[in-house]
């Protein structure tokens, strides 16, 4: 399958790109490394009568950490962070992430933002910038705002993006104490999207815990029953599979037997990873 | 249509394309350049896989558009590449090839994986392979042939 035709601008600062998804017709699209939305449109379950090309936009690559948090930029690819080329404050978690995502020819170019933006529910990203904590930075050119990603993320590939805003970055907090962290991801074959994917968190000061689960769900979500247990030190298995099954239920995820005992392994896998580090 | 300028295996070249076309129908289509594979055309299975800027990606993935003042090489253009060469001779010592669809991709990816990894072992190897497919389901040889290419261009540089 080939694409529909659409119409191709290349924009040089976030202005730019803002001001022609504003002009754009019905569907415009940002485009930044493309790794999913080229091939949505070949297959067409994706369509646009405008691509925005943001990929050269110098803003949007910058990265900084500073004492209290850490600001990726929207464009920094999977391979740039799996390479360690930005730094990495939560204990090679961000690497972890990065190196299992999909093939190295698909993490040389896609990005950090575009995971965000598209919101795959089983995309390895926005599970890994739940458990942190982290908030989506958006701009429409002159007004940027920043959102939780848990609020940003509103449904299956639905966000709160307006028309005219594109994502410019992730603001994660971070403390002195780096967390221990432990991460289970089942796929049905390498480089897949993941059937269930679990992050578990625990910061270094006051052992807090965050767990985020993704995969087969309506959207990735925090399990928070589940990561106070964790959070108290109450682990037993019985503990955790009894916190999962409530955070479930509590959930919109419509899981039949399997669903929940794989996700129920994996949210496990993740904390015996996590304790055992 | 629209102009782009592309430095296609060393060689400065200016084309007229659609936005909508992908770099491998630009290659294929537009420069005769056949090596360069289309098995799926949806990113599964890598036979199309060339390098933009020194990085191996998939050129189904890519639109020819978004590659204006990029550098792409093709295995057309590693002919004398002497990691391609001891590959080339690896693959065809090991038979790591039946009907050889995905030869062209599995060869720039080894590449990439020999100079990211140097001198890898078979599981390192394995796993990252794991994006090309293979139909003919040769894996076991195109794995011995990439370690053994790996371990030859290890040893002569440790000598």
């Amino acid at each position: 399958m080939k694409s529909a035709k659409f119409d191709y601008v290349v924009a040089k600062t976030v202005a730019d790109a803002a001001a022609s998804l504003a002009s754009a017709g019905t569907s415009p699209s940002i485009v930044a490394g493309g790794q999913s939305l080229v091939p949505m449109l070949n297959l067409r379950v994706a369509v646009a009568d405008v691509l925005v090309d943001i990929s050269g936009i110098e803003e949007l690559k910058t990265n900084r950490l500073t004492a209290t948090g850490m600001t990726i930029g929207a464009l920094t690819t999977h391979a740039a962070i799996e390479d360690g080329k930005i730094p990495d404050p939560f204990d090679g978690l961000l690497r972890k992430v990065a190196s299992g995502i999909s093939y190295r020819s698909i993490r040389n170019y896609g990005t950090v933002g575009g995971s965000v933006a598209l919101a795959d529910p089983a995309a390895d990203w926005p599970v890994c910038f739940m458990a942190l904590g982290a908030d989506v930075c958006v701009s429409d050119g002159a007004v940027a705002r920043s959102q939780p990603i848990t609020e940003f993320i509103e449904g299956q590939y639905r966000t709160s993006l307006r028309k005219n805003e594109i994502v410019i970055g992730l603001d994660i907090p971070r403390s002195d104490a780096p967390p221990r962290w432990g991460l289970h991801k089942v796929v049905r074959k390498s480089g897949a999207f993941a059937d269930s994917i679990a992050i578990a968190v625990q910061h270094g000061g006051d052992k807090t815990a965050c767990i985020a689960l993704g995969g087969a769900v309506p959207r990735p979500l925090l399990l928070a029953t589940t990561a106070q247990r964790l959070g108290r030190g109450d682990t037993s298995e019985d503990a955790l599979r009894a916190a999962i099954a409530q955070d479930l239920r509590a959930s919109t995820v419509q899981a039949d037997s399997y669903l929940i005992r794989l996700h129920s392994a994996t949210v496990v896998r993740a904390i015996r990873e996590l304790r055992n580090s | 249509m629209r102009p782009i300028t592309v430095e296609l295996n060393g060689v400065k070249v200016a084309d007229e394309i659609e936005p909508r076309e992908t770099l491998a129908d630009f290659l294929r289509d537009r420069r005769r350049l056949t090596a360069t594979h289309l098995g799926c055309e949806h990113g599964a299975c890598g036979a199309c896989t060339v390098l933009v800027n020194g990085k191996v990606t998939r050129s189904c993935l890519r639109l020819a558009v978004m590659c204006d003042g990029s550098a792409v090489q093709t295995l057309e253009g590693f002919r004398d590449d002497r990691i391609m060469e001891t590959l080339r001779r690896h693959f065809h010592e090991c038979h790591a090839l039946q009907c050889g669809f995905c030869t062209p991709g599995m060869l720039v990816m080894a590449r990439d994986i020999l100079l990211r990894l140097p001198s890898p072992n078979a599981e390192t190897v394995r796993i990252q392979l794991s994006g090309q497919i293979c139909r003919c389901t040769g894996y076991a040889n195109i794995i011995n042939a990439v370690v053994a290419a790996g371990r030859e261009i290890g040893n002569a540089s440790d000598a």
